[in-house]
């Protein structure tokens, strides 16, 4: 038999090379990287989409940079980036629409990366840090430190990230039965939800008009207003919080074998998943504490990288340039294409709530 | 049967004469007395607070295939638990390479046993080679994730459980006995002596079954040292090298299949009215069940 012409089958290839150079075949395209001490495995799919999806994040941030009230000029805009323009221009490129765009990068690739974590650890696409609480005990927190103790934006952030945790910890408890099981897990979370919903009311309920106002506000999620601070320290944090995320996402493939299995390759299970709770809790809070709770670009986001990308369960990284991209553009269209301008936070949720409404209706049939 | 392996066996080749002699006497030689790697010493195993098996030493002889049997609930699973670390005895240990299991590092002991476990469940959308590969996790680390050994041993293990030609194919849309046979490729990509496997034939229709004990005598016969949970009497008395008889947490009968598979132990053990033949074609112990008188002609 004559396969002339197909030189790209590795079948072919694997009969002209020596023996030793035999290739698994993944059923897709792989990049293996060999140079030293490094041996990586990349598939060319993911690659591809990380790069696209980067493309488009330079493309609407360009957008979001020119147009707006002010309109200025892709040159202008890169002449303000470079330190060469003084006054009105550099102000709104580099003072006020740069931390805007810098925070829905930062936030938006944090709510992704926490989202996977959930979703992977929990091996549910509906476990989501939004749907299962802990943005709600995120937002009593915050508003506990804005009513009650009337406190500085550090404290906001610690309430936040405190209340976060205590969710956490709370459902974790509740859904406890010889171990945490996904869908029990997502159960007692959506019922803690809406009690923190109820109490966050009652909260509101209780402040004055002016204190409501700004809680309610900062309730919607918005990134009006971040100034290179907010940005700075969100990003510290995320980025500190980013490193152990990356170094979790070994373990964390595995344990989509199931633990048992997981453990038996190598994994110490308990430890990792305590791990990666407190990482995806805290990412989680530290966006939350920054720009109020930002709906369901978590939920979202490893979903859209994971069909886009086929890759095998979820993976970190597109997962956190999806998030990335989905929180600019939402962004994008909270300022320029609604009829007002709108806090990014009601944008996710009408986005993500259609979303949602079709992934419970997926979910629920599956399960039937 | 399997291809001349170059590395010569002197100790198992022994095994199968006297597995086909039924007439050979009750060897007084019991586990302790032969080399073995993983072994239980005084264990006691269970959960939480109900405790499974109180004081339980079992050896798992060294290149053996060795296969748990027992009635629902006997211990069988906690006692593969206990051995792959799964389980942590509250008291006594489990001992491998002559230290406790609980000493080791856990990608340490993933080198040295592998585990099969019937919980094991791949993500949506892995390719056959994709989860093969996950086998590699114990000699991975951060920017060492796919190294030529890495490679050479997913090839290897594909071969060896026949599913190189499934290698680009999904996981989910393979047949179950297919299915088994890639996590049993993902086992041996881990490259550990000892393989650990809980009810690895469930749910697979007899081809299948009979098609995957053979694959675990191909690789017994290359020096893997293997323990099953079977559910099947007859087959872990055809297929099995050293068969341990479980009820109520305890060890009732170990040693070859064909000195401790007798009418008696089944009913012992099983509570089983039956009678032990030789089985037709490998002559190894077979059991039929009486069953009630008023069902016989």
């Amino acid at each position: 038999m004559t396969t002339r012409g197909v030189s790209t089958s590795t079948r072919s290839s694997r009969a002209t090379r020596s023996p030793e150079v035999r290739r698994v075949d993944f059923g897709r395209r792989v990049v293996v990287v060999r140079r030293g001490w490094v041996a990586m495995r990349f598939e060319w799919r993911s690659v591809i989409v990380c790069t696209a999806v980067a493309v488009a994040v330079v493309v609407m941030s360009v957008l979001a940079l020119t147009t707006g009230s002010y309109q200025i000029s892709v040159s202008q805009v890169v002449s303000a980036l470079t330190g060469g323009e003084t006054g009105l221009v550099h102000d709104i490129v580099v003072e006020w629409r740069l931390p805007r765009i810098a925070a829905a990068l930062v936030f938006g690739s944090a709510l992704g990366v926490s989202g996977a974590i959930f979703q992977s650890m929990l091996r549910n696409p509906l476990a989501d840090p939004g749907i299962i609480g802990f943005s709600q005990g995120s937002y009593t927190g915050a508003l506990i430190v804005i009513l009650v103790v009337n406190g500085s934006y550090l404290q906001l952030v610690g309430g936040a990230v405190l209340g976060g945790m205590a969710t956490a910890v709370l459902v974790y408890v509740l859904a406890y039965r010889r171990g945490v099981q996904g869908f029990r897990l997502i159960i007692v979370g959506i019922g803690v939800s809406a009690m923190l919903g109820s109490l966050n009311t009652w909260l509101m309920l209780k402040a004055s008009l002016e204190q409501a106002m700004a809680a309610a506000a900062w309730g919607a999620g918005s990134l009006n207003g971040v100034s290179w601070d907010q940005v700075a320290i969100g990003g510290t944090v995320i980025g500190a919080l980013l490193l152990p995320a990356g170094i979790l996402s070994g373990p964390m493939r595995q344990m989509e074998l199931g633990d048992d299995a997981a453990a038996s390759l190598g994994v110490r299970v308990a430890a990792t998943r305590l791990a990666l709770v407190v990482v995806g809790v805290a990412l989680t809070a530290t966006v939350t504490a920054a720009s109020g709770p930002i709906a369901f670009i978590s939920l979202v986001a490893p979903q859209i990288a994971r069909r886009l990308a086929r890759t095998a369960g979820i993976t970190l990284v597109p997962a956190a340039f999806v998030g990335a991209l989905l929180c600019l553009t939402a962004d994008y269209i909270a300022q320029h294409i609604a009829p007002t301008p709108l806090p990014v936070g009601i944008v996710t949720v009408v986005l993500g709530g259609g979303y949602l409404g079709w992934l419970l209706f997926t979910e629920a049939r599956r399960r039937l | 049967m399997s291809t001349s392996t170059g590395t010569d066996r002197s100790t198992t080749s022994n095994e199968p004469s006297t597995m086909l002699d039924p007439l050979v006497p009750r060897a007084p030689a019991q586990g302790a007395q032969e080399p073995s790697r993983l072994h239980v010493d005084a264990a006691t195993i269970g959960y939480d607070k109900r405790i499974v098996s109180e004081r339980l030493s079992v050896a798992i002889p060294d290149q053996s295939f060795t296969v748990i049997v027992g009635p629902n609930a006997c211990g069988k699973s906690t006692l593969l638990r206990g051995l792959s670390r799964l389980l942590k005895p509250s008291e006594g240990h489990v001992i491998l390479d002559g230290a406790d299991i609980s000493s080791y590092k856990t990608k340490e002991v993933a080198r040295r046993v592998g585990l099969l476990p019937q919980t094991a469940i791949a993500p949506d959308g892995i390719t056959v080679a994709d989860l093969v590969a996950r086998g590699r996790y114990p000699y991975q680390g951060m920017l060492r994730q796919w190294t030529k050994t890495d490679e050479e041993a997913v090839l290897r293990a594909m071969e060896a459980a026949a599913v190189t030609d499934l290698s680009g194919q999904l996981v989910d849309e393979l047949s179950g006995g297919q299915r088994q046979r890639v996590w049993v490729a993902m086992a041996l990509a881990q490259h550990t002596d000892i393989l650990l496997l809980d009810e690895p034939t469930t749910f697979l229709d007899i081809t299948h079954q009979v098609e995957l004990m053979e694959l675990f005598t191909d690789l017994n016969h290359v020096g893997h040292t293997l323990v099953a949970v079977l559910h099947d009497l007859n087959h872990a008395a055809r297929f099995g090298t050293h068969l341990i008889a479980m009820k109520d947490g305890a060890v009732v009968a170990e040693g070859a299949p064909s000195e401790i598979v007798t009418a008696e132990l089944v009913e012992e053990v099983f509570g089983l009215r039956c009678l032990v033949v030789p089985d037709p074609v490998a002559g190894t112990p077979h059991v039929v069940p009486l069953g009630r008188d008023r069902d016989r002609p």
